[in-house]
């Protein structure tokens, strides 16, 4: 017997090939949707300030002044232009991605993607502007 | 207009190699050739050993994918001025195994396209002289898209999630299945609902989105799935609520 590969007419050595930890640098689509997962980080993260404020508010004017203050700072700062733009990100992508996940039918017939598009972003856009002006008011 | 193109195509002999390797062939360039007739032009006039799948020649079989410059394509519908000056790299689909140069074990496709059995089934069948089983063209609507689907498995060959987690069932495979559930004259959703709903089956999907991408017959296997979650996630509901409901 030699000592070449074992292989046979009836059993295939097949070659497989490893995934490489890399694979999502190999596509800029794969990129953006390893991307667009990590922003689930960042939309915790505002999840948390929001407990954290909620928390501040019922230990009293003293701690909500501190929490207000805190947020102010640099540091608080720039990871909020940050978080602001991952979730944006978030928002934008998940939204887009929309009328493959909502088959709507009306009178039998699918309504086309560019509506199901249109009724989202008019939806957030009205939610962005009633939350604007209820913050904006006082 | 150049009078050849550099075709650069993997082979693997598993007999003498133990990993692929690259080899280039000039071969003519002509304005209505794809991809196949070049690979085709190999095999008969420069290198007769160069293995590859096809048969119709006209995107119906869905026997001649291969990852043409990276991405997963039909090659008889893929045109070499499309990647004009070359070099065109051809590659095997990724994912699969590799059996020899171009072509790739798909036993785990079949295996996993009967498991969500993409057939009509009935509680009880109507004997043939009951006649045929009626749909209005807005009932074949609903399931047509998915329909389309001719088994060529681009789109495994695109999803990382298959490449990462092989025992995902894989997008074809859920939108065939979705393409019977949709089906009015089926009756078999609950029976392909415990095997598309296991962790195997759609809630592997991240929705990356690729399968749809390079779908040939734009049977958007990524809209398939993100509908059988909503369907798969109401009907999970409806088990906590009304538990006797759903049997």
């Amino acid at each position: 017997m030699s000592a070449g590969p074992h292989y046979t007419l009836y059993h295939p050595r097949w070659y497989r090939h490893r995934v490489s930890v890399w694979w999502w640098l190999k596509k800029g689509s794969y990129a953006l949707f390893v991307l667009r997962e990590l922003t689930s980080v960042f939309v915790a993260f505002v999840a948390m300030v929001y407990l954290w404020q909620v928390r501040a508010i019922g230990q009293g004017p003293e701690a909500y002044g501190q929490f207000l203050a805190r947020l102010k700072t640099p540091p608080f700062l720039l990871l909020n232009a940050i978080t602001f733009v991952f979730v944006l990100f978030h928002a934008i992508t998940w939204l887009n991605l929309t009328p493959a996940a909502m088959v709507v039918r009306l009178r039998g017939k699918r309504v086309p993607d560019w509506a199901i598009l249109g009724a989202n972003y008019a939806a957030w856009l009205l939610l962005s502007i009633a939350v604007a002006f209820v913050l904006l008011r006082g | 207009m150049p009078s050849t193109v550099a075709l650069t195509v993997a082979r693997y002999r598993p007999e003498r190699d133990s990993e692929p390797s690259f080899e280039t062939y000039e071969v003519p360039y002509r304005k209505d050739w794809v991809v196949l007739d070049a690979l085709n032009h190999v095999k008969d006039n420069l290198d007769g050993s160069l293995s590859f799948r096809w048969s119709c020649r006209m995107g119906v079989c869905g026997s001649c994918g291969m990852k043409v410059n990276g991405t997963p394509k039909l090659t008889c519908a893929t045109f070499l001025s499309d990647y004009l000056p070359g070099p065109i790299r051809v590659e095997p689909l990724d994912y699969f195994p590799v059996i020899r140069d171009l072509v790739v074990d798909i036993t785990d496709f079949v295996r996993k396209l009967k498991q969500v059995k993409p057939w009509i089934i009935r509680k009880e069948e109507k004997t043939t002289g009951a006649g045929e089983y009626l749909q209005t063209p807005d009932q074949l609507d609903t399931y047509k898209q998915f329909s389309m689907c001719i088994n060529c498995m681009l789109c495994y060959s695109a999803c990382p999630i298959y490449g990462l987690e092989p025992s995902f069932i894989g997008p074809a495979a859920i939108a065939l299945a979705q393409r019977y559930n949709m089906d009015s004259r089926d009756e078999g959703a609950g029976e392909r609902l415990k095997i598309l709903s296991e962790h195997d089956g759609i809630w592997q999907c991240t929705f990356v989105g690729e399968c749809t991408k390079v779908c040939p017959k734009h049977v958007d296997p990524a809209g398939a799935i993100q509908q059988y979650k909503l369907t798969a996630a109401t009907h999970w509901v409806k088990s906590l609520l009304l538990p006797w409901g759903t049997r």
